[in-house]
């Protein structure tokens, strides 16, 4: 034993001290930042609770979008680039749908059904959009070199996203205000506000369901056995091109739904709405074990309330001014740790070989 | 119509609708309709349809003509058609349906545009006729044969560009000259119908007797070639040192545009290295271009208290290392741990450390030393002997020779040890190392040195600027880098100004393009991942050198074994 | 001890073990096989020696040097070198680079040499190549030194894939079935090629192979492996008569056919 760590010590490269010495730095930054935060006494209890609940909220979206990535990983090994767009798209077009009704009063008068239209809408769009996106741009590049789907999916979303701006114009749209999901409801002692409890139910929601439809119908089999070993689903009679297309569609069905949830939250959508989201979502999938579908969703949540609480809680006790300009930066930071630090994620992957 | 592949031809028809359909409602139709091309015959607008017609006709009449010829005119006329009557709809329904509500892009300009200044029938007429005409062109172009058909289209591509470029060559070119080919707006018919014919004549010309100009070039013996091919660089640099003066007060408009395409390709030349070399797919580069730019501007400007509290202003040739020297350490520092990960992750990794940059660039928490979401101004201008760069045309000659540096370590180190194992590491990782290679090293330079050129190029930028914003340093400028290449042709020296020149060249020229470029940089990657992956103009093997290589070592191995026996 | 000392190792995937507690003892300038079922653990136990996995348990002592917790490059460097059962050459280089990439670890230029253009750097660039050639000769490709490596028939890649390992100057040469799906007289080419690695230029063989008629004619040893055991060891006849080996994994009808081809 103590010969095996004498040899590793000797072969220790450089890279790993440095590395090592990062995720030090980085562990003592977060326990002082929190502790001096926690200490100073400027949030009370229960506005740290709300940190958590809006951020459990936002998770939930994140899990939605994340779904649709770690999907199209488990079966293709690409990173989706484009997902962000494909969650875009399904609220920028709802957006007119949700328009109309609120001018016709329809909000006001059956507003759950109205709100069940511009989901419906938004994930019909962004699952067209998903579709189509896999049959014209990713078909063709099957078994390319890695690179290449992958620098075909940052073109895709790119065309994506301008091509909404030009149909849509390039000014944020705002969503209708729904006067149901105004004020708070009192739940265990706590003032929630009810969007934010609507949107984390209608988000676990969906994804139970989508998780169900992937376990338990004959369609999510054939998905998981093409994730599993496209070669053998096929011989086993597996129509490969098809599960690929029927994977894209419930992702992309996530995302739409996700981007109506996420639009519900922030009240406005443009052309530009995926990226951040997007980028956030794929560090979700990264973090539960990219391919691994209950690791996506956790990680959603994980990272929601992670970045929810960040700025106030390491970066203030850290005495970083104007900290919440920061909670993207958080997130991209623990996109590029968890990248770097455990890339099989926290849960592991689903999938046995990475080539 | 026996055996018409009526069911082909129908699906060229809608694919090409759908495609003009985007083009109409994304609003390109109608800001590209401001530009004429040829004076009051044809604008981009009405080009960028055509294109759209000739396309899918020419595709379907490949299909078509695959029976009978004619079938192949009827199936080009059949698209065309089809084509036309969906603009005419979408023309038509734009006023009655409100269509505008929803796209922004559906105005009643467009449907102007669409139906060619006319009013209702007339204007539908005269769409279907334009549109069934292009699709007939389409079939007819099909039945030429190859040896006529390539120069004709190269021709008429090389005048519609010239067309397109107006603004450089009627500014550059002697009035008398300019006057003839060149109105206030696109070309003029007759000068469109002279270069036409010029060009025609040059392509021919090319088409017969290019291979044998080529094979005689080959034939030379390589002491020969080698002379001639510096020759020719030397001649191309003298052309472009001599271009400032020759042009003078003219000029400037020119420099200005130059000065973005030579900073791209410093930069397009940086990142050939680590994704073209070493296959490293590094969506961050922008970061080390920020970071030769802030440097050089902290360094250097006037402003920030809390810097110049204690560091003087500096001036720029003492400013300038330093911001290598920053992006060369940046490039390591965060090369170590993001190296560590292999393909697609980097990738992502890269874009998260981009985007961090960014945002604690813009932040308040950093504004005392960074300038904040407003930036920084009075960067330092470079300065050589009592004269001090200010114009475009100053500038011109610095970024040439970043240029003629980053070429020149590129050309060095390409078919060095170092650079066979960053290709060797590009195409297999895990052999690479298997055979020895130490492929943290490896990557790690040519990390280190794309960052460093990237920093130099973003170093020369801040100081032309003069001010510099966060907003310039976004995402997008690695899309734009990354496009570049790829388009040019991954791994390719000439690629990367080809590239440059077409990607960041043509949309600053033609402003009504600007809005649209990720659209097309989008597209492009898109369909040149699928169609042409090797790019625009491909890193080739120079097979005459290669063949008298070959010669003369296997000459010394054979010499060298019957030595040894 | 001999030149390569596989003691004991073990590697495991999860539940299941792949390598479980090999000794094999390579003899210097013999061609040692490694014979076995699929999924019997050999290509595993390449990876193991290479560096590629780490070994559970066990040592790999190499030259005397133990090297289970070594890096694979610095493995490589230190003299072992290996092919692959599906042929990895780097495609988009030519056949030249191919075998200028083997010679990385025996050059000394890096980031300035080549810039500056040293004497010293193009001596050694010129050196390297013709020594290059002189690889491509012994395995005759020299004529296709220029092609672009993905563009040769799967025999020649097999070939420059040897070339390739031996540009390493390695002591110890892994060989991941060289002959799968080659003709028999590729085949034959390739045992004489083998053959005259070990006898010319002193080179230790480990190789795996099913092609029973190859293993048996030109091993000097062969290791059995059956489910990651070792299960038996010896010489082309003793294993060719070891009842173990003859019931437990070649099973009757190939017992006979090995009495034929021999």
């Amino acid at each position: 034993m103590l010969e095996r760590i004498r040899v590793r010590l000797r072969h220790l490269s450089g890279t790993d001290i440095a590395l090592w010495l990062i995720s030090v730095v980085l562990v003592v930054l977060i326990v002082v930042g929190s502790y001096r935060s926690l200490t100073s006494g400027r949030y009370t209890v229960r506005q740290w609770l709300d940190f958590v609940i809006f951020g459990l909220a936002q998770g939930g979206v994140y899990a939605l979008i994340a779904l649709g990535y770690t999907m199209v990983y488990g079966v293709l090994q690409m990173i989706n680039f484009a997902h962000s767009e494909v969650f875009m798209s399904g609220p920028f077009t709802a957006y007119f749908v949700a328009n109309a009704l609120d001018k016709a009063g329809y909000f006001d008068s059956h507003p759950i059904i109205s709100l069940g239209i511009v989901f419906i809408v938004a994930m019909t769009v962004s699952m067209v959009v998903a579709v189509v996106l896999e049959m014209l741009a990713y078909r063709p590049l099957r078994g390319s070199p890695r690179l290449v789907p992958l620098i075909t999916a940052i073109g895709a979303s790119f065309f994506l996203q301008y091509t909404f701006r030009g149909l849509y114009g390039s000014g944020v749209k705002a969503y209708p205000d729904i006067a149901m999901l105004h004020g708070t409801w009192h739940i265990a002692g706590l003032n929630i506000q009810k969007t934010l409890v609507v949107v984390f139910i209608a988000a676990i929601f969906l994804l139970v369901a989508l998780y169900t439809f992937v376990q338990k119908t004959k369609v999510g089999m054939g998905i998981r056995s093409v994730a599993e070993d496209q070669q053998a689903a096929a011989l086993m009679g597996v129509d490969v091109d098809r599960m690929i297309s029927m994977t894209f569609a419930v992702g992309g069905a996530g995302a739409g739904a996700a981007g109506v949830l996420y639009a519900l939250i922030f009240k406005q959508v443009h052309f530009f709405m995926g990226f951040v989201p997007g980028i956030k979502a794929f560090t979700a999938a990264v973090l539960g074990g990219i391919g691994n579908i209950p690791g996506a969703m956790l990680g959603g949540l994980f990272l929601g309330v992670f970045e929810s609480l960040g700025p106030s809680l390491f970066l203030e006790g850290l005495g970083v001014p104007a900290s919440y300009q920061l909670k993207d930066a958080i997130a991209f930071t623990m996109l590029v740790l968890v990248l770097i630090f455990r890339p099989t994620g926290i849960l592991g992957e689903r999938i046995a070989k990475r080539a | 119509m026996r055996g018409f592949p009526w069911r082909e031809t129908i699906r060229a028809g809608l694919l090409g609708s759908a495609v003009a359909l985007h083009v109409s409602l994304v609003g390109m139709v109608e800001a590209f309709s401001r530009r004429e091309i040829v004076k009051d015959v044809v604008t981009l607008g009405q080009l960028l349809l055509l294109l759209v017609v000739l396309g899918a006709g020419y595709w379907a009449a490949g299909k078509a003509a695959k029976r009978n010829k004619v079938y192949g005119i009827f199936a080009g006329l059949l698209v065309g058609l089809i084509i036309g009557l969906v603009l005419a709809a979408l023309a038509l329904s734009i006023k009655p349906l409100h269509l505008r509500q929803v796209f922004a892009n559906a105005s009643r300009g467009l449907a102007r545009v669409l139906l060619f200044n006319k009013k209702g029938l007339a204007g539908v007429i005269k769409l279907l006729i334009v549109m069934g005409g292009g699709g007939v062109v389409a079939g007819l172009l099909e039945l030429l044969p190859s040896k006529v058909r390539r120069p004709l289209l190269y021709a008429l591509t090389a005048t519609l560009t010239l067309g397109l470029l107006r603004d450089i060559f009627a500014v550059i070119l002697p009035r008398s000259i300019s006057r003839f080919f060149y109105t206030s707006s696109g070309l003029t018919v007759k000068g469109a119908v002279v270069l036409t014919l010029v060009w025609a004549a040059y392509f021919t010309a090319s088409e017969l007797w290019g291979q044998r100009v080529r094979s005689s070039l080959q034939a030379l013996p390589p002491t020969q070639q080698k002379t001639l091919r510096w020759g020719s660089y030397l001649l191309a640099l003298i052309i472009l040192l001599g271009l400032p003066p020759l042009l003078g007060e003219r000029g400037g408009y020119v420099f200005e545009v130059l000065d973005i395409v030579g900073i791209y390709i410093v930069m397009g030349l940086g990142l050939n290295i680590v994704v073209g070399f070493a296959g490293l797919l590094d969506l961050g580069y922008v970061a080390f271009f920020a970071i030769g730019a802030y440097t050089m501007a902290v360094l250097t400007t006037p402003e920030l208290p809390a810097v110049r509290q204690y560091i003087p202003p500096m001036d720029f040739w003492e400013a300038l290392p330093i911001a290598l020297f920053a992006s060369l350490l940046a490039g390591i520092i965060l090369g170590v741990p993001v190296l560590k990960t292999r393909g697609d992750y980097l990738a992502i990794i890269t874009l998260g450390f981009g985007e961090i940059i960014r945002l604690l660039v813009i932040s308040d928490a950093l504004k005392p030393i960074l300038g904040g979401a407003q930036g920084i101004t009075g960067v330092a201008r470079p300065h050589l002997f009592g004269w001090t760069a200010k114009d475009p045309q100053d500038f011109f000659y610095f970024i040439l020779a970043a240029i003629v540096i980053g070429f020149f370590i590129s050309v060095r180190l390409k078919d060095s040890r170092l650079g066979r194992a960053w290709k060797a590491i590009r195409e297999d990782e895990d052999v690479a190392i298997a055979m020895g290679i130490d492929h943290v090293a490896t990557k790690l330079t040519a990390f280190a040195t794309g960052a460093t050129l990237a920093g130099l190029s973003g170093a020369i930028f801040s100081s032309k600027l003069f001010s510099i914003a966060p907003h310039s340093f976004n995402i997008l400028i690695s899309i734009y880098v990354l496009s570049l290449l790829i388009v040019g042709g991954i791994g390719s020296l000439p690629g990367v100004v080809v590239g440059a020149f077409a990607l960041v060249g043509l949309p600053e020229l033609l402003r009504e393009f600007a809005e649209y470029r990720m659209l097309v940089y989008g597209a492009a990657l898109v369909v040149m991942m699928i169609y042409r992956p090797e790019g625009l103009w491909p890193e080739t093997l120079h097979v005459a050198e290669y063949k008298h290589r070959e010669s003369t070592s296997s000459q010394a191995t054979t010499a060298s074994v019957g030595a040894g026996k | 001890m001999g030149i390569l000392d596989i003691v004991h190792v073990t590697k495991r995937f999860g539940g299941l073990i792949a390598v479980n507690d090999v000794t094999i003892t390579v003899e210097p300038r013999t061609i040692h096989s490694i014979i076995g079922p699929n999924g019997a653990g050999k290509t595993t136990l390449f990876n193991c020696i290479t560096g590629f996995y780490r070994a559970d348990e066990g040592q790999i002592i190499f030259d005397g040097e133990p090297i289970q917790y070594l890096p694979p490059d610095e493995i490589a460097r230190m003299g072992i070198a290996r092919t692959y059962q599906n042929i990895r050459l780097f495609s988009n280089l030519t056949v030249l680079e191919n075998v200028l990439v083997g010679m990385h670890s025996h050059l000394h230029s890096w980031f300035i040499e080549p810039i500056l253009g040293l004497p010293s750097y193009k001596r050694e660039e010129a050196e390297a190549r013709e020594e290059a050639m002189r690889l491509l000769q012994f395995v005759e490709l020299e004529d296709k030194a220029f092609f672009l490596s993905k563009n040769l028939p799967y025999g020649e890649q097999r070939r420059l894939e040897i070339a390739r390992a031996l540009a390493l100057k390695p002591k110890v040469l892994l060989l991941d079935e060289p002959t799968a799906g080659m003709n028999p007289r590729e085949t034959e080419e390739t045992m004489a090629l083998i053959r005259r690695l070990r006898d010319e230029r002193g080179i230790t063989i480990v190789l795996i192979e099913h092609d029973m008629k190859v293993v048996m004619n030109i091993s000097d040893i062969i290791s059995v492996l059956d489910y990651g055991q070792k299960i038996a060891e010896g010489t082309p006849l003793e294993i060719r008569t070891n009842p173990r080996v003859i019931e437990a994994y070649l099973g009757r009808g190939a017992a006979m056919g090995l009495s034929e081809a021999a």
